[in-house]
Order: structure tokens, then C-alpha cells, then sequence
């Protein structure tokens, strides 16, 4: 039920329970777990609180491709209803011109994305000012650390993956 | 008091003060309650997580989380834990999450003079290969997007890191990508009285 190498970290890694790095990654069997109930918790939360499941899942494709992470964008993508406006979020070059909501949703988490020693009070003024209410601003804030998390862990992990591959 | 946020890194820990307001305790919801760990009388909770308690669902994986990357038994010790969080807080110049890492890694080691350099020269500091090692990766890999390749994790093997040691590398540098993004951006780092 709770096996750990059909989660999408360590799929997305090419880990898989026969791989010879198994072993190590078992011996953090309940931290891979732990990563796995923070996911459900941050993109699919239920009740979802002012970011309903569609808009978290093209935030999270969004912030995969920022971090050049094609693989697991894919996964984020799949999340997104075919219908949904907020399927062009996913897109990093996408920007919203109208809508002050999101437009302040985008730029907050390009920014502690890419480049989070920049983040300042205004940036949080930012979004009070768009209208965003404050449990909202920590559930985006959730959303957006936890990537930035569980990407490197999966690129962590293909690096030493690789060099067990070249060691044997 | 009107006193301004930190700007330099310092192993003395700052107070945080709060950007959102936090959840309070006697209005907290049964859900928000558990997550925290909390009862309605506590006084111990810190502004912190009142604040992180405004996703409580999230909070009750995130902090079993965070207490299995940083103190598990086995894997990396608990002072070359402490500097691969120390490495990703500078790369995020998350000044409290800095201050706190860098404090129990010097208790832990009793030796001040590696978090001097750290702090002092950045990431041109001379360390002990092994310590460059994985300070080297855990800095590479917190950048966005990683610049982690394979000559850094070659490093990490050849200073004789086991792949358990490695493994748990990479959990708390990316540990405190998360880490970072919550207390650097939610709150400010003042200095105490």
C-alpha cells in the first residue's frame, strides 16, 4: 500500500525497487512516506482553502519547468483538467495582465521560486493587496517550498543514481 | 523598539517576527490544535508555527518530516546535517534558519572557525575536503534551477561519503529549500534584546 518506489519522487528519480541504491533509499522509508502525505497535502487538499486543486497543479508544473525539471512538470501537467483556466499557468512565459489575483499568485511564486533571498514584506503586502487572504498566502507559500523540496531531492537523487551506475 | 530586520549573518538567533498575522491559539481549530501539537493553555508556541498553522494539513506532515531529515539515527552526523542547512540557508540568505544551524553546528563540534569562514568568505572559504564536499553540494544544489552535476556528487564519493551519508545530503540541503522559503519570506529576522 505504502510502497515507497511507486511515488512520483522516486519514479521520477528511475528508482525503482530493484535498482541498487533501493536498499538506501528503504533505510528512509518513512521519509520518502512523509514526502509523499506533504504532496497530497499541498496540492490536493481537501477543503482547498482560495487555490482550488487545478490552480495548485499548473503552479507546481509551472515551478517544475522553472527549475528545468521537464520529467515532473509532465506529471503536474496530467494533474490539470483538460478544461481548466488555469492551464496556462503551467507555462513560465505565460504572464497575467488582467486579473490582479493571479497576476500577484505568479509573480509571488516566480519569485520565491527562482530567487527567494529577494523576498521582502512588500512582496507579502503584495498579495494582502491583491485580495489574497492570509491562510491562502501560507497554503501558496506551502505549495511553492515543498517543490523547491522535493524537485531537489529528485535531482539529488538521478545524480547519485547515476554515479552508482558508473561505480558498478 | 521600530527595529529593523537582520541583513548579516550571525550565530546569534534572531526573533522572527511575523509578515501574516499568526492563528490564535484560543481561536484555533481541533485540526489546527493537533497539527501544532498544541492545547488552547500552551504558551510555548512560537509565532512560527501559529503562522505555518493556517495550513494545518500540511503542517502535520511537514514537521514529523523535518524531525526525521534532521535527527534520524544513522546516515550523515548530526553536525555535517546541521552544515548542509547552514549551505542552503546562506544560498537563500535565510538569516534565521542561518543563525539557528550554524549555532548547533558549532555546539555540536565545539568549533567555531569553520561558520567564521562561512560567514566571513562565503562559499570561498578553504574547509577540510570533507566538509567542502558537501558543502559544495549542498550550495550547487540549492540554486535555481540545481547546478548539482556529477563532478560535485564524484566529490561527496571520493572524500569517502557512503551512499547513506549522500542520500541524507541531499534530504537537508533540499530540506531547507523548503525551510528557507517559509521563514525567510514569511517573517523578518530581528535582533534580539
Amino acid at each position: 500500500m505504502e510502497d515507497i518506489f511507486n511515488s512520483i519522487l522516486l519514479k521520477s528519480a528511475g528508482i525503482s525497487g530493484d535498482h541498487p541504491l533501493a536498499p538506501v533509499l528503504s533505510g528512509r522509508n518513512e521519509i520518502m512516506r512523509l514526502t509523499q502525505t506533504s504532496m497530497g497535502a499541498v496540492l490536493q487538499p481537501e477543503p482547498p482553502g482560495g487555490l482550488c486543486h487545478s490552480e495548485r497543479a499548473a503552479l507546481a508544473c509551472r515551478i517544475a519547468r522553472l527549475n528545468d525539471e521537464e520529467l515532473m512538470a509532465s506529471y503536474y501537467e496530467a494533474m490539470i483538467p483538460e478544461n481548466s483556466e488555469f492551464k496556462a499557468v503551467a507555462n513560465p512565459a505565460f504572464v497575467e495582465l488582467h486579473d490582479q489575483r493571479l497576476r500577484a499568485i505568479l509573480r509571488y511564486t516566480d519569485l520565491v521560486t527562482v530567487d527567494p533571498k529577494r523576498a521582502t514584506e512588500s512582496d507579502i503586502s503584495a498579495l494582502k493587496a491583491a485580495g489574497i487572504l492570509e491562510a491562502d498566502i501560507v497554503r501558496l507559500s506551502e505549495l511553492i517550498a515543498f517543490l523547491a523540496y522535493q524537485i531537489r531531492v529528485v535531482q539529488g537523487l538521478r545524480l547519485m543514481s547515476d554515479a552508482a551506475r558508473r561505480d558498478a | 523598539m521600530n527595529a529593523k530586520p537582520i541583513t548579516k549573518f550571525t550565530t546569534v538567533i534572531p526573533v522572527w517576527e511575523p509578515r501574516v498575522t499568526p492563528v490564535k491559539l484560543n481561536e484555533a481549530t481541533q485540526e489546527q490544535l493537533e497539527a501544532m501539537k498544541a492545547t488552547p493553555s500552551d504558551t510555548g508556541v512560537g509565532a512560527y508555527v501559529l503562522v505555518l498553522a493556517h495550513d494545518p494539513k500540511t503542517l502535520q506532515e511537514r514537521t514529523p518530516l523535518f524531525n526525521g531529515i534532521m535527527y534520524s539515527h544513522g546516515g550523515l552526523s548530526r553536525s555535517e546535517t546541521e552544515l548542509g542547512a547552514v549551505a542552503a540557508s546562506m544560498v537563500n540568505r535565510c538569516i534565521y534558519c542561518a543563525a539557528v544551524h550554524a549555532s548547533r553546528y558549532n555546539q555540536l563540534t565545539k568549533d567555531e572557525t569553520v561558520i567564521e569562514g562561512l560567514f566571513d568568505a562565503g562559499e570561498d572559504t578553504e574547509l577540510d575536503p570533507r566538509q567542502q564536499a558537501i558543502f559544495n553540494f549542498a550550495t550547487k544544489l540549492s540554486r535555481c534551477p540545481s547546478e548539482a552535476g556529477y563532478a560535485d556528487m564524484k566529490q561527496l564519493i571520493d572524500v569517502g561519503l557512503g551512499m547513506d551519508e549522500i542520500l541524507d545530503v541531499i534530504l537537508t540541503a533540499s530540506l531547507f529549500g523548503w525551510a528557507n522559503r517559509l521563514m525567510h519570506v514569511l517573517g523578518d529576522p530581528i535582533a534580539s534584546e
